[in-house]
């Protein structure tokens, strides 16, 4: 399983919506950026987001002889993606599968993706802590796992579900490289007062009562969101923005520099 | 091998049994009625018929449904049980939250520490409002810290345990908030309620960005599969209202037309929008009433209990 894979990078968070695949998609872009072959593997078979946030949707995957093709996003054949979206026939189909199918699919995705040489993998999960948490957790007993980025917001309703995955983590031995928080503050673009809509420092008191670190708190930031369906890192598009800085020091923490 | 009913008294015969419902230990037996009619057959059956015989008395259940996360849901299914409560004060509601995982309920209708008590009817959910009673795991666990790492069937089984053994009392509306996705919690909880007397119907929630959009066009696939009536669509964090200059921001910007627009292309009724308003994290997080947020929100929020109120007696 997952061979020719150097490194490998959980993003979790117990709590749907708060950015885990709009980082999981930065996360694998920025990598690439700095020159590391990457791939990205998204295990939310429900609401897979990763196609559409990296305007790959309607890439096809097709079988070789070493397994599935991942989609790569470019020529330069350095980013490589899988996720359940390619597979689907409409955009609006759904997956309607319980658990023992969704964890069949997640062990085919990590045993049968033909990946080459990467130096990350980077993987996108659901909210939650069920089965495709308790399958991907199982599979990483059998490969090197770097550990997991945790994402949550500020809001109470947030921290209380992460506070769950910080648990899942423990209990079956995942590392956790770090805390991110995110949507933290927003800047009125006509005044620049900057409210916090979804509170703000939770992540920090969160991470240090856990006894984590706390990788970056990033803010709302419109034009961030503007990247989705772009295929383009942060660092090519707002290298001035704060969003840009925070995701070079998570980088450079999850690549030990 | 006998299947014996989680809550039977003890020495059941076993539900195959010719003595099921007639054995001296069926005396006093919730399922004893059931069982004695020899209606029957497998286990599956028997929850099915368990749920149904517990929820006669709850005329209507709303799933709040999106296959999207952090999207709402909770926060909404716990603004309109709060506004259906005190607008039909004469009614009674329940909220029964079905986010094993991440329950946020207890929270939001701030009863987060509480305790639910089992008696010989089963377990008594918690009252909010003399009129509006919740049930979540969120009242099982010991401490905020610990997690639910359960796989589907066991996810079901609990599913299974809340829709069958929490007295409710007679409800006129049961809402049942859900944790996003098109998987176990949801197969589990529509082909329970499905045999039910009475009304299903679901409301979805989104927000106006693609990214959701996505996710909840699969939910609406999802329902209609299912032949779950879809009384429309909520479009939740729309418009952001600075608090300083009183000027609008799209935060999460509808760049393919939002909610209204994918309405329309999948023939479902769009509610209405409710606005980003910090006011109302605030509130969740407190878990305190709904009061002061934004006209907007509690307008929209009165229509759909309107909606909810006309679909219930048509």
């Amino acid at each position: 399983m997952l061979n020719n894979v150097k490194h490998v990078v959980l993003v979790l968070s117990g709590k749907g919506g708060v950015g885990k695949s709009t980082i999981s998609t930065q996360l694998a872009l920025a990598l690439k950026e700095v020159g590391y072959q990457v791939g990205l593997l998204d295990i939310d078979l429900c609401g897979p987001s990763v196609p559409y946030l990296l305007g790959i949707e309607g890439s096809e995957v097709y079988q070789c002889e070493g397994g599935w093709v991942p989609v790569y996003t470019d020529s330069t054949k350095r980013l490589a993606v899988m996720s359940i979206g390619f597979l689907l026939k409409n955009r609006n189909d759904a997956v309607i599968w319980r658990g023992p199918k969704k964890t069949a699919m997640i062990r085919q995705f990590l045993n049968d993706v033909a990946w080459e040489e990467l130096d990350y993998l980077i993987i996108d999960t659901p909210p939650g802590t069920s089965d495709e948490h308790i399958t991907v957790m199982e599979c990483m007993r059998e490969v090197k796992c770097d550990g997991a980025v945790i994402v949550t917001t500020s809001q109470k309703v947030a921290l209380e579900d992460v506070r769950k995955e910080i648990t899942f983590c423990k209990k079956t031995n995942i590392n956790i490289i770090g805390l991110v928080e995110n949507m933290s503050g927003f800047v009125c673009p006509h005044c620049d007062d900057c409210t916090n809509i979804f509170s703000s420092e939770g992540g920090a008191s969160l991470a240090s009562v856990a006894g984590i670190p706390l990788l970056g708190t990033l803010p709302i930031d419109p034009k961030v969101g503007e990247l989705a369906g772009k295929c383009t890192s942060v660092f090519s598009a707002l290298p001035e923005s704060r969003t840009a800085k925070i995701f070079h020091e998570i980088i450079d923490r999850i690549t030990n520099k | 091998m006998a299947t014996v009913p989680e809550n039977a008294s003890h020495g059941c015969p076993g539900l195959e049994s010719t003595d099921a419902g007639r054995a001296s230990a069926c005396a006093g037996c919730p399922n004893q009625s059931i069982c004695s009619s020899g209606a029957v057959g497998s286990q599956e059956d028997a929850a099915a018929q368990l749920v149904a015989e517990r929820l006669k008395e709850v005329h209507t259940k709303i799933l709040v449904l999106s296959g999207k996360g952090g999207v709402g849901k909770s926060t909404f299914t716990a603004m309109l049980a709060r506004t259906l409560a005190d607008k039909y004060s004469e009614q009674n509601f329940g909220v029964l939250d079905l986010d094993i995982c991440g329950p946020s309920q207890p929270r939001m209708l701030g009863v987060q520490d509480e305790q639910v008590h089992q008696s010989g009817s089963g377990w008594s959910p918690v009252y909010i409002e003399d009129n509006l009673s919740l049930m979540s795991i969120g009242f099982l666990l010991s401490s905020p810290d610990d997690a639910i790492i359960w796989r589907g069937p066991k996810k079901n089984g609990m599913i299974r345990q809340f829709l069958s053994e929490v007295d409710w009392g007679t409800l006129d509306v049961l809402l049942m908030d859900t944790p996003p996705g098109t998987s176990d919690e949801h197969l589990s909880s529509v082909s329970y309620l499905k045999p039910t007397t009475g009304k299903v119907g679901a409301i979805i929630v989104t927000t106006p960005q693609e990214v959701s959009l996505l996710d909840v066009r699969k939910e609406i696939s999802f329902c209609k599969k299912m032949k779950i009536p879809i009384l429309g669509v909520v479009e939740n964090m729309a418009i952001f209202e600075c608090g300083k200059c009183k000027k609008s921001s799209e935060i999460f910007p509808a760049k393919t037309g939002g909610a209204k627009a994918m309405c329309k292309e999948m023939e479902v009724e769009f509610l209405g929008s409710l606005p980003l308003d910090p006011l109302i994290t605030q509130k969740c997080d407190s878990g305190s009433t709904f009061a002061g947020i934004k006209e907007s929100a509690l307008v929209v929020l009165s229509q759909i209990c309107e909606k909810i109120e006309s679909y219930k007696n048509n």
